[in-house]
């Protein structure tokens, strides 16, 4: 099966090689990601106020576009699927907006795609135990703790990913790879998302947070799946020092790069040199590479 | 301090704008804190999120507004997940952004001139296409 | 026997205090009463309770005169360990369908010696414990049970379960073990028929923001009266259940899953900040150096010397109340982290407890519902028996001659529900009259 795909502007640009090595693993295990043909910035966030529609029009482009192309759009990044999967509902339920927008973007999109986010092709398509079999290398030895963040999980009746107190949906997925994922409480605890923006400070202490309880309960690098939450608890550890004096870097992969590793691909290829904290070191120790 | 309310003052223009632009009925919130409680910025906030409902219910917009708490709120929906009245209390958050940013005099929170050397170009663009939906006017 | 055949007879299903208090009026009436009770004894919730509010009586003392009564009364038939398989008739004329289950046990040779339960190997987590304490596949509820005769639970008896021990019957002195035992039906015949069946908990696995209950030393409030019960599983000592030390900093939540109607029960289960404060009371007398937290919403203290109760443990104990609920616990190393609220400062307050007591919401009896069908009685919204008219007939169903008593109705105290079960043995007497 094929899935139609929306990259979302981070994932273009800046982290374009999480977007090829997802690409690349996906023939590996047996379907193809087909970039949509027409798309633009999703809009980094659901409009909460009830009364702005001009903020839903991106994500619906971009929905009634893919619904022309096929019927079933995935998508890499978190915030884009939270994004995209929640505009899709709110068209399906509230029939006057549907029109509003419909009638503005000149379209007739009624809200019956499918959005999955790539872990849940994995679990749901492909099956765990299908992946683990094409597994060439797997990740033995590695404590990984799996970083849900809150878009994917919330508000868990729209966004039906998994339990949004408990998930263990990224955990099976490191653990079909071989790793062993490490449970701590802060998984499902948020980043400070834009806050990085706005009041810098706060993200930098919510991301502390978020990797010591990764760490103190074992785990020797993150696992994300949004480029915010990757930027906010990677990049952001230089402020961390700044402020923590003592605290010991941790590796923060992207989904994409340890499935790269996993499924066999060239590590140069996975785009570690855009990594903040350098992971070559403690994937050599392991034997990883 | 005191308040003086009258019945002008309860739920006054400011909270029926905010009750519209969020979709959430201010009266249904029985102040139990369940949001402050879970909510991962609150640490930093001068007030919870359960006081600027309060604020905002009792018509008291100069404090509801200017208090730095929709400004830190992160939209992660810890609250909106677990409150027991099902009050979704990141739109009340976010529609106080709006009141403030709607308002004529287009007062920005963040302004980018400040921002520091390198910063436009360190930060992922989805920082900046939410941040600035959030922040700007 | 009334006029036209009406018999005065008249069963109450479910032997706690309300059951029983029914049936003691109804048979110092002069009736004869059949008690039909599920649980090999009579006593139902009371007896896992240790002491009780206001007064932080004995709950023992208080209940075992009242099961004695019954269990030695002249007009009252005892039907333990049993249930109400079906009903057919009407007021005056009801045709009970009664299950006896099998005990495996001959009561009628058994002399209450209890040698089976000393020596049984079987260990297992004990439902009366709530999971805290281990007890045998041959048990009795308590020392003091009426009727004082043990059943085996078969699925945790390794005779059924594999075959070998049998050491029960071997010791028995009178040979009364018998695993051949079946489940048998008797029927009974009344005129008038009382529901008690009383209520269960929440379950706290329900709540996957306090751990889905897999964080051990968060238990609910039938728990903590287990651990503090001489009874119990720490011989009433005050020990968290994960390495049985005296937990220092323990945090009450009251209103779990109740006044929630989002995500579990809209309504105010009542008992909660009596037995909160209860709780924290009791663990202040034993625990003098530890310190307890109570998140509530509202404290409701309506009955006679209850708001002075919740003062007291104020004033006196030194119990820290804090406005606000929690919105998540979890297990961090040796403690328990609770983010909660104090609503009163408008702070998030964090507290790494020892231990956690939940006051989970209360709800029907899971047997309540199909007991409902079968007797054609209502249940409301939330399943407990509907009433007949919410003011002013409270202990009457839509149904001449089937009553209600007690927490099956909704959730209430002890002298509610004793005051509710003599209302309802009052209507039953009233009926008889009649006829």
């Amino acid at each position: 099966m094929d899935y139609l795909y929306f990259p979302g502007c981070t994932l273009y640009t800046k982290a374009k090689n999480f977007d090829q090595t997802a690409r690349d693993c996906s023939l590996l295990l047996g379907f193809e990601l087909k970039e949509l043909k027409n798309w633009t910035c999703c809009g980094a966030t659901f409009p909460l106020a009830t009364d702005n529609i001009m903020a839903l029009l991106p994500p619906s482009r971009i929905l009634a576009n893919a619904r022309e192309e096929g019927t079933a759009l995935t998508t890499l990044c978190a915030v884009c699927y939270n994004v995209i999967k929640r505009t899709n509902r709110l068209i399906q339920g509230d029939g006057e907006k549907r029109d509003k927008i419909n009638n503005f973007i000149e379209k007739n999109y009624q809200g019956d795609l499918r959005i999955l986010h790539y872990l849940e092709i994995l679990k749901q398509e492909v099956g765990f135990p299908q992946l683990k079999e094409k597994v060439k290398r797997p990740l033995s030895g590695l404590k990984a703790g799996a970083y849900y963040g809150c878009m994917l999980l919330r508000p868990s009746e729209e966004m039906g990913f998994d339990d949004k107190e408990r998930p263990t949906l990224f955990e099976e997925f490191l653990g079909a790879l071989g790793a062993e994922a490490v449970e701590y409480p802060y998984k499902i605890e948020c980043c400070g998302s834009f806050q990085s923006v706005g009041a810098p400070d706060v993200a930098t202490e919510c991301a502390y947070k978020i990797l010591g309880s990764a760490v103190k309960n074992g785990a020797e690098v993150m696992v994300s799946t949004c480029p915010m939450c990757t930027f906010n608890i990677d990049h952001k550890q230089s402020d961390i020092k700044e402020k923590y004096l003592g605290f010991q870097s941790v590796p923060v992969f992207y989904f994409t790069q340890l499935l790269g590793i996993a499924m066999g691909l060239d590590y140069r290829t996975l785009g570690f040199d855009q990594n903040a904290v350098d992971p070559l070191p403690l994937l050599q120790k392991k034997g990883l590479l | 301090m005191k308040i003086e309310l009258r019945r002008e003052k309860v739920h006054n223009n400011f909270a029926k704008k905010v009750e519209l632009i969020s979709g959430q009925n201010l009266f249904a919130c029985y102040q139990c804190g369940n949001c402050t409680a879970g909510c991962p910025v609150a640490f930093a906030m001068e007030v919870g999120p359960h006081e600027i409902i309060r604020y905002t219910l009792l018509g008291l917009e100069e404090e509801a507004l200017g208090a730095n708490t929709f400004w830190l709120c992160a939209s992660c929906l810890q609250c909106t997940s677990r409150c027991p009245k099902g009050i979704d209390i990141a739109r009340v958050m976010d529609a106080l952004r709006m009141v403030v940013l709607r308002k004529k005099e287009r007062k920005d929170r963040v302004e980018i001139p400040e921002f520091p050397e390198g910063f436009l170009e360190k930060l992922p663009q989805i920082a900046f296409v939410s941040g600035f939906r959030k922040f700007l006017s | 026997m009334g006029g036209n055949g009406f018999i005065k007879r008249a069963m109450v299903i479910g032997g706690g205090i309300a059951g029983i208090s029914a049936s003691i009026d109804l048979g110092n009436g002069g009736y004869e009463v059949v008690l039909v009770e599920k649980l090999p004894s009579i006593g139902g919730r009371m007896l896992q309770l240790s002491e009780t509010f206001p007064t932080l009586d004995c709950a023992q003392c208080t209940l075992t005169p009242k099961t004695v009564e019954t269990g030695q009364h002249s007009h009252i038939k005892l039907l333990t360990y049993s249930e109400v398989d079906g009903v057919e008739g009407r007021a005056g004329d009801f045709r009970v369908n009664i299950r006896r289950k099998a005990a495996y046990v001959d009561w009628d040779k058994c002399t209450g010696c209890g040698l089976c339960q000393q020596k049984c190997p079987s260990k297992n987590p004990s439902e009366f414990d709530r999971g805290m304490g281990l007890g045998k596949a041959i048990y009795t509820l308590s020392p003091q049970a009426v009727p004082n005769k043990p059943v085996i639970n078969p699925s945790n008896c390794r005779y059924f379960k594999e075959s070998k021990c049998k050491v029960c019957e071997k010791l028995c002195p009178v040979g009364a073990i018998d695993y051949e035992q079946k489940d048998r039906f008797v029927e009974e015949r009344v005129g008038a028929i009382i529901i008690a069946v009383g209520f269960d908990l929440i379950p706290r696995e329900t709540f996957g923001e306090y751990g889905y209950g897999e964080v051990p030393d968060v238990i609910d409030g039938l728990a903590f009266e287990r651990l503090n019960s001489a009874s119990g599983p720490t011989t009433g000592e005050i020990r968290r259940p994960s390495d049985g030390k005296i937990p220092k900093e323990v945090v009450f939540i009251q209103c779990t899953g109740s006044r929630d109607p989002e995500r579990y029960m809209p309504y105010c289960s009542r008992v909660c900040c009596m037995y909160t404060a209860k709780h924290a009371r009791l663990y202040k007398h034993k625990v003098h150096d530890g310190q307890a937290y109570i998140f509530y919403m509202d404290v409701r203290s309506t009955g006679k010397g209850y708001e002075e109760f919740i003062q007291q443990g104020m004033e006196e104990e030194g119990i820290l109340y804090l406005r606000g609920r929690v919105s998540r616990i979890f297990r961090d190393g040796d403690k328990v982290m609770v983010w909660g609220a104090d609503t009163l400062t408008g702070k998030k307050v964090e507290v790494a407890a020892d231990m956690v007591v939940l006051a989970t919401a209360i709800v029907p009896q899971k047997e309540s519902k199909d007991l409902a069908r079968k007797l054609g009685v209502k249940t409301d919204d939330h399943g407990f028996l509907a009433e007949a008219e919410r003011k002013l007939r409270t202990v009457e169903t839509d149904i001449e001659g089937i009553y209600i008593a007690g927490c099956a109705q909704g959730p209430k105290d002890i002298a509610d529900a004793v005051a509710h079960a003599n209302a309802a043995a009052s209507k039953v007497q009233g009926l008889f009259a009649k006829h």
